[in-house]
């Protein structure tokens, strides 16, 4: 990968990971482990509503 | 990448998004009421609610049960017995014409599983979650409707796919997540498409490919049966019918002695298509998030009890089974499938968006129109492109 593409995967790597490690945490147990699948999901959904609608570009 | 190359990877994300559109558009709209398909018929009473009795009372006998869904309706035969994983006090006795009848022209009674009770009668085929349930799965058209809409699921992976290829000569002189708002209006969609569609790539992915894979039950069920399950009862092709049939509940009893960690969560009459003629079918689960989901069959002989030494479900039945929460996304309690529904409204605009785009790349020259706003050069060749 080019360096100057680097800064174009970072964020959606780092999302892309957690929404994947969110959907399976879910399927692990119940309880706190929903929890935190449900905050690191919605964290995501958050931040991408965050930067759409809230941060001036 | 080469403007040859982005060219191609344009021309396979307009075409394939294009096929995909109004049948995902439609998926993705009806799928977030379906979401709350609990609740919702919870509200709008379809639901049969468990009589009002002290905590801690003991179930009864599952024939006493079966009993009473008989004498609900004694023109049908009885096809299965099943529970609610979220209501477990309510059993559902599934009455149909005849044993081998389609089970969707069947009738479910519930009966309160401490009193044998008949409880008001659930409408589980009728109302409006039903009907937006029937339009998601296969749009009235039966086989031929889910098998279509599973190829409409692979078109839309192909199309995602190529938009995350496509994101990146995009975004080159750009930060992530910008949104330009004070430009035209064409650039604002694109900037909220491309981080829609980024940001939700992974959840839609998976959404779209479990859904694609749930396309595919009524085959694999029927590759069940004639292989693992045609085996299993071999020995028994070629006995007479049963002219009586045993006790339901001792074959639950005998399944449950095999394996006493797990509940049963259906149990099939022998003669349906989940079973042979001669056994009960009975399915059961375990207690975590994935053996709940995952069913265990154990076959039981309807006349003597004896239990056919249990196999697990071939693979493509295991994939099958965990992918769907993994689609329902009702895994994970309520606030899972808030999450699910906002992830679900941000596709349904990347969906929008991205129909707008092309429709503004049509009415509008593009290249002059990408050369009056100064757009990044990906986003002119690709104009040049769509022409």
């Amino acid at each position: 990968m080019k360096p100057q593409t680097n800064h174009i995967w970072r964020i959606p790597i780092v999302l892309g990971v957690i929404t994947a490690v969110c959907l399976v945490v879910a399927l692990v147990d119940d309880g706190y482990w929903d929890l935190i699948a449900s905050l690191g999901l919605g964290a995501v959904a958050v931040f991408g509503c965050y930067k759409g609608y809230v941060e001036k570009g | 990448m080469t403007s040859k190359s982005l060219k191609v990877w344009s021309a396979v994300h307009t075409w394939t998004s294009l096929i995909s559109m109004v049948f995902m558009l439609m998926l993705c709209v009806t799928g977030l009421p379906l979401i709350f398909h609990h609740e919702l018929n919870h509200v709008l009473g379809y639901e049969s609610e468990p009589a009002d009795v002290p905590a801690g009372t003991p179930f009864v006998s599952l024939d006493k049960i079966v009993e009473a869904g008989k004498a609900q309706r004694p023109q049908d035969v009885v096809q299965l017995v099943f529970f609610d994983r979220d209501e477990p006090n309510v059993a559902f006795v599934w009455m149909n014409t005849a044993i081998d009848a389609p089970g969707e022209n069947g009738k479910a009674v519930a009966v309160d599983r401490r009193t044998a009770q008949v409880l008001k009668e659930p409408k589980l085929t009728e109302g409006p979650v039903a009907f937006l349930l029937k339009l998601h799965t296969d749009m009235f058209l039966g086989l031929g409707g889910k098998l279509f809409l599973g190829l409409m699921a692979v078109v839309f992976l192909v199309a995602m796919i190529s938009g995350v290829v496509l994101y990146a000569p995009f975004m080159r002189k750009l930060e992530f997540g910008t949104v330009r708002r004070n430009r035209s209006r064409r650039l604002f969609w694109l900037d909220i498409h491309n981080l829609g569609g980024v940001v939700t790539f992974v959840w839609l992915t998976v959404v779209g490919a479990t859904g694609m894979i749930n396309t595919w039950a009524d085959l694999m069920l029927k590759l069940w049966q004639f292989g693992q399950l045609a085996e299993m009862t071999a020995p028994y092709r070629d006995k007479p019918p049963l002219t009586a049939i045993g006790s339901l509940q001792k074959a639950v009893d005998v399944a449950l002695a095999a394996a006493p960690e797990m509940k049963p969560i259906s149990i099939a009459f022998p003669g349906t298509i989940f079973t042979s003629k001669s056994h009960f079918g009975v399915f059961l689960i375990g207690s975590t998030p994935i053996s709940s989901r995952v069913l265990q069959p154990a076959l039981v002989d309807a006349e003597t009890a004896e239990l056919t030494p249990m196999r697990p479900m071939p693979w493509y039945v295991q994939t099958l089974f965990l992918s769907q929460p993994l689609h329902f996304g009702d895994y994970g309690g309520l606030p899972l499938k808030i999450v699910w529904a906002v992830l679900d409204v941000a596709a349904i605009l990347v969906l929008g968006s991205g129909l707008y785009l092309w429709i503004a790349r049509r009415r509008k020259g593009a290249t002059r129109l990408a050369e009056a706003e100064g757009e990044p050069s990906a986003a002119r060749m690709l104009g040049a492109a769509g022409e």
